[in-house]
């Protein structure tokens, strides 16, 4: 067991793992803050038409509802594929 | 001839008592052959699926509160109820980026679990258990006002009774069935809630030529365009950035639903059913807003504000006028149902913090055989639906909506820093711990009430001390400054060892308590 918590291999996992979920986490702050703050401080943007009916910020609001579960998607495709298979590399080790 | 709301509605009843008697039978059915044990329990036993999970943890989340309130916040207020609705979505993803996997494979049985896992267990379950509480507790008294107010509208059925028919069902489910029944009881609830707001908005664009951009037309012509764009919801941008902290950390602080997680076997299983329940919800917000639109737009805003409970009344209504009385019949014991599910999840945290957390770990220091332990969980679930329901008559009439913002902003403040970090930051102490719950859910109580909300809404003072409805940007940084102090000043050696130790576990999921107890 302390052969692999010292390992390089699981010490760059754990750094891998944290880095892609806080870039994944970035980008959804970046999505719904930039989305409550352009409400926030450009009203006439926001007001702005799109088509005959529908607004810049009711496509804002499909677009934020839409890249959250994008997201949730691209997580658990990334975690099936690269973190999932260097865990059961690991664990062989153990 | 038109069913008026406040009478007793005979198809509404029939339909509920459908409801209740099929998920009856389904509790029976998968609790048959259930082993009795404190740890089937909490957990359900462990055969629940990702899939399943995704669907329960949806229909513990989507309460009746945001289905019959954010439809009507939309038809009164626009645009509004719609940016609120997308704050309630977003903490999804957050969840599922930050605890969920390590929350799997550290807990067991609750969320205290992971953050007593390496410090010491007495203060940190004591601690996580009250904050825990404080949290269950808010949200219910929450839910129970407005469903007795809604049952009492949509069947006619007096407000003390309903509190205690929702009581006592939600008493049977869990008390005999456990996490096993509520999960079930929260999937069929979860299928029925889609489903009716499915044909419900379905019905209603049928009006509009199955055309939304008909629909926004016909809101502007009535109402103008303010109806479309954004109104007094969002001040500025503290107060943005504070209800937005609020409404996503705030889920990952939630009891009731981190619970969830530890009926599932791994953490791939987990990581799975964020992604459907994800998927569920944010379909849900999605088509919310057309309800409350097109029942703006085919009723008006003082027939929906007629009919009392702040206009909350307004799917419903839609549903009689597109579908009639049979139909509204059907979405009246979809929303008991929702009412239900929601709060047989929280007795289930609740009973996990009182017997689990409070009792046999802390006051017995573990030291109890299996029939105390599922006796204790037994007990203690009773002892909240009695409480449930005594509050529910007792803050009877009163303006509770506070209470959903207090419920999250103790979640956001305390339970989400102190699990997050005992995850990621090795050199936590349980001093440290304790001072972050301390420091997090004290500013946030305090800040709630001096915010407009109680501070000018409830207690009618002039102008409120503090001027955000969320407290969540000054007690979220307090509880980090809390956790860090506390944990500088009295460091815990042997905490950071174990956090070296643990990482086989919380990474590779090697050595994790197994959903049952076999």
């Amino acid at each position: 067991m302390e052969e692999v918590l010292n390992s390089e291999r699981f010490k760059n996992l754990i750094k891998r793992r944290w880095r892609f979920s806080y870039s994944m986490l970035a980008v959804l702050f970046f999505v719904y803050y930039g989305y409550v703050f352009t409400i926030s401080l450009n009203k006439e943007f926001v007001a702005q038409r799109v088509g005959s009916h529908a607004t810049v910020g009711i496509v804002m609001f499909l677009g934020v509802i839409f890249s959250a579960w994008l997201l949730t998607i691209i997580y658990v495709v990334w975690a099936n594929k690269v973190y999932d298979k260097e865990v059961e590399e690991i664990k062989k080790m153990l | 001839m038109a069913y008026k709301f406040g009478e007793p509605n005979a198809v509404a009843i029939g339909c509920f008592a459908l409801v209740v008697l099929l998920t009856f039978a389904v509790t029976f059915f998968v609790s048959r052959k259930q082993q009795q044990s404190a740890g089937s329990y909490y957990t359900g036993g462990g055969g629940i699926t990702g899939f399943q999970n995704g669907l329960a943890l949806a229909g513990d989340y989507m309460s009746a509160a945001s289905f019959l309130g954010i439809s009507c916040m939309v038809a009164l207020k626009g645009y509004d109820g719609m940016i609120y609705a997308v704050g309630w979505l977003v903490g999804w993803p957050a969840l599922m980026f930050l605890i969920a996997e390590p929350l799997r494979n550290l807990g067991k049985y609750s969320f205290a679990d992971v953050v007593a896992s390496r410090l010491k267990e007495g203060p940190i379950r004591t601690a996580s258990a009250v904050t825990g509480l404080m949290v269950v507790i808010s949200y219910t008294v929450a839910q129970m006002v407005g469903s007795g107010k809604l049952i009492e509208l949509m069947f006619g059925i007096p407000y003390t009774m309903a509190e205690i028919i929702v009581g006592t069902v939600m008493l049977m489910y869990v008390i005999f069935g456990g996490m096993l029944a509520t999960t079930w009881v929260q999937i069929i609830k979860a299928c029925l809630l889609l489903f009716g707001v499915t044909v419900l908005t379905i019905l209603a664009l049928a009006k509009f030529g199955f055309n939304p951009m008909t629909l926004y037309g016909a809101v502007e012509t009535q109402f103008g365009v303010e109806m479309l764009n954004p109104g007094g919801l969002i001040k500025g941008p503290i107060e943005a950035l504070s209800l937005g902290l609020a409404l996503m950390l705030g889920l990952l602080g939630l009891p009731h639903i981190l619970m969830r997680f530890f009926t599932v076997p791994d953490a791939k299983e987990a990581r799975k059913s964020v992604v459907y329940a994800t998927s569920f919800i944010g379909y849900f917000y999605l088509i919310i807003p057309i309800v409350g639109f097109a029942a703006v737009a085919l009723m008006g805003k003082n027939a929906i504000t007629a009919v009392g409970s702040g206009g909350n009344m307004a799917a419903p209504m839609l549903a009689q006028l597109v579908g009639g009385t049979p139909f509204l019949g059907f979405i009246s014991a979809v929303a008991f149902a929702t009412i239900l599910a929601v709060v047989a999840g929280l007795a289930l945290a609740a009973s996990a913090a009182i017997a689990n957390d409070l009792y046999i770990s802390t006051f017995r220091k573990g030291q109890a055989d299996e029939n105390e332990k599922l006796k204790a969980a037994r007990v203690a679930t009773m002892i909240y639906g009695v409480v449930a329901v005594g509050l529910g008559i007792l803050f009877q009439g009163q303006n509770v909506a506070f209470l959903v913002a207090l419920a999250f902003s103790i979640a956001a403040s305390s339970n989400f820093p102190a699990l997050f970090l005992s995850i990621v930051w090795k050199r936590l102490s349980t001093t440290g711990a304790v001072m972050g719950i301390l420091f997090g859910g004290i500013s946030a109580m305090v800040l709630i009430i001096l915010s407009p909300t109680v501070w000018v809404t409830l207690l009618g003072n002039e102008a409120a001390i503090f001027p955000y409805k969320f407290p969540t940007i000054i007690s979220l940084p307090l509880a980090f400054f809390g956790s860090w102090l506390g944990s500088v000043m009295v460091p815990d050696l042997e905490a950071q060892e174990k956090f070296e130790k643990q990482k086989i576990r919380t990474y590779l999921g090697v050595g994790v308590d197994e959903a049952s107890d076999h």
